[in-house]
């Protein structure tokens, strides 16, 4: 009976019958959480502040290394030249250092110029006369390295210039931004490890309000199952509605980092100024938003899935 | 294909692990098309002869073969499509009171992936089937016992199953309301639909020329036809 030729039309073939499943129940769940818009929102800000925790600590550390990115151009290597290399082989050498990959710029300064300019900006100038013949000054190379080397290679940069024949002492300026950008190595690996667990927490959101969806529905699982539901269709509503949940929290989430962003980019734009800076504080960009936005889905489909599959076999009928 | 359509080997079943026992040693078998009632005392197994039909529960001895299927070998994950073949009528109705009497009837049909226009066919002809046709939007509080009945009735009978199993359908029902929820299930039997019905109405069943199976005490007591000269009963449609 159940084999009529008449059922084999009425259904559908199975793609088809998975695809418009799906699409009905991404629908209805939908159409369900937006009839309850209060407890909907509040599930999604709980979730949107999760995630707005690391998203948020990614944009603080994605600004402060463009900021710093910005002072690069001052970084600059000085090569203290031996007493005995002559300013013609010093200048060689320039043009030398000028053809490696990893450098941008190289200039000689002589032992000369290097008196005059200490004589104009030491203020000692008369007295340095005294001097007469005798000038305790080196020559220096002053190399500026490529922009946006990375730690290893301008580690090793700064080996082989030290290494060269002609170089007394190879000093880079600057340690300072070689801490901040070991600070912000760790902050930035921080940031990886309170995603995760904050990742974790966003699935126990989702799990728990699933949770608490499913002990409500238990009456219609249980009759779904007395009709031949399979668990696979009596999960599926439960797992769109993660899937929105978790899109709604990283909307949410998105909100919150971008509209911190927004508050502060006056008072960061003044402080710029006062360093004669034109940066401007930017936000969650086009890929950090659909990671955003893509946590958000994966974890509540995942945290309600995880729910689901521990809760929907207490319900058997019977 | 035999016609068997299920057959019972010395099945028991023991409530849990050291309950009392159901069921003992029964053995029964129901042809295709048949229609039979299954009638006893509270307690007397009746449940949970229909419940194991429909494998809500395990004999803990004996063989159940339903359509060729020995109910053994169907594993846990195989359940829903098993229980797909059956319709399957409840006392207590089980209808999803916060969805229409439309809904609830197309339910088995949107879990078996029909058509959206074959779905609005085949539940109009169910709630036509059952009287209840203009019920379709209201909600099932809205309609008495009886209509929810037959709307339970409806959607345990709209995937056209070769098996209808009741568990007492009419016990939350009055007298009148109980005659017409039989008669529903004779015409569903009239078209070849083979009928199960567990039930203690003995008196109504009585004025119905079908064959009854008596539970005592978890025992077949009387597995006779009753004979197939109804008694006649006053007032009953055309059956």
């Amino acid at each position: 009976m159940s084999s009529a030729p008449e059922d084999r039309s009425a259904r559908m073939p199975w793609v088809r019958r998975w695809l418009l499943d799906h699409a009905r129940v991404l629908v209805a769940t939908l159409g369900r959480l937006t009839r309850e818009p209060v407890s909907t929102f509040l599930t999604a800000a709980v979730i949107g502040i999760t995630l707005a925790l690391p998203a948020g600590l990614h944009v603080l550390v994605q600004n402060v290394s463009a900021i710093s990115y910005s002072w690069e151009g001052a970084l600059q290597a000085s090569l203290f030249l031996d007493d005995g290399v002559t300013p013609e082989r010093g200048r060689a050498l320039v043009r030398e250092l000028e053809k490696r990959q990893d450098v941008a710029r190289a200039s000689y300064i002589s032992r000369e110029q290097s008196l005059a300019e200490f004589r104009e900006l030491s203020g000692f100038g008369e007295a340095l006369d005294l001097l007469a013949d005798i000038n305790p000054l080196p020559a220096v190379v002053v190399v500026t390295p490529q922009r946006d080397l990375p730690q290893e290679r301008m580690q090793a940069l700064m080996d082989s210039l030290a290494a060269l024949p002609e170089v007394e002492v190879a000093k880079l300026d600057q340690k300072w931004l070689e801490r901040l950008y070991a600070i912000l190595g760790i902050i930035e690996r921080a940031v990886l490890i309170i995603a995760a667990m904050l990742a974790l927490a966003v699935m126990v959101i989702v799990g728990n309000t699933i949770r608490l969806e499913i002990e409500g529905k238990r009456e219609e699982i249980i009759v779904m199952k007395l009709i031949g539901a399979p668990n696979s269709f009596i999960r599926r509503p439960f797992l769109y509605t993660g899937l929105w949940y978790g899109l709604a929290g990283g909307l949410v989430a998105w909100l919150f980092v971008n509209g911190a962003t927004w508050a502060l980019a006056a008072p960061a734009r003044r402080l710029a100024g006062l360093y004669e800076s034109s940066y401007v504080i930017t936000g969650l960009d086009a890929q950090a938003t659909a990671i955003v936005l893509a946590a958000g889905v994966a974890l509540g489909v995942l945290g309600s899935a995880w729910t689901v599959g521990r809760h929907l076999d207490r319900y058997e009928p019977g | 294909m035999t016609d068997t359509l299920i057959q019972f080997h010395s099945v028991s079943h023991r409530y849990g692990e050291t309950g009392a026992l159901a069921l003992t040693d029964l053995n029964f078998t129901m042809k295709r098309g048949e229609m039979v009632f299954v009638t006893g005392a509270s307690g007397a197994g009746k449940s949970t002869l229909l419940r194991l039909i429909a494998l809500l529960a395990r004999p803990t001895r004996g063989q159940i073969v339903v359509n060729g299927v020995n109910l053994a070998s169907v594993k846990r994950s195989q359940i829903p499509l098993y229980r797909q073949q059956i319709g399957i009528v409840f006392q207590n109705f089980n209808l999803l009171n916060d969805r229409t009497v439309h809904d609830n009837v197309a339910l088995p049909l949107v879990i078996r992936g029909f058509r959206h226009d074959a779905i609005g066919r085949r539940v109009r002809a169910a709630l036509d089937a059952v009287d209840l046709l203009g019920k379709e939007k209201d909600y099932p509080l809205s309609l008495s016992g009886g209509e929810q009945q037959r709307v339970g009735i409806a959607r345990s009978i709209v995937t056209k199953p070769m098996l209808l199993i009741a568990d007492e359908p009419t016990g939350n029902l009055d007298p009148r309301l109980s005659r017409d929820v039989m008669q529903v299930f004779e015409r569903f039997n009239k078209v070849g639909v083979s009928v199960l019905v567990a039930t203690h109405a003995i008196d109504l069943i009585r004025q119905l020329p079908h064959r009854m199976i008596h539970l005592h005490q978890g025992r077949l007591r009387d597995d006779e036809p009753l004979g197939h000269a109804p008694v006649p009963v006053p007032g009953a449609p055309g059956v």
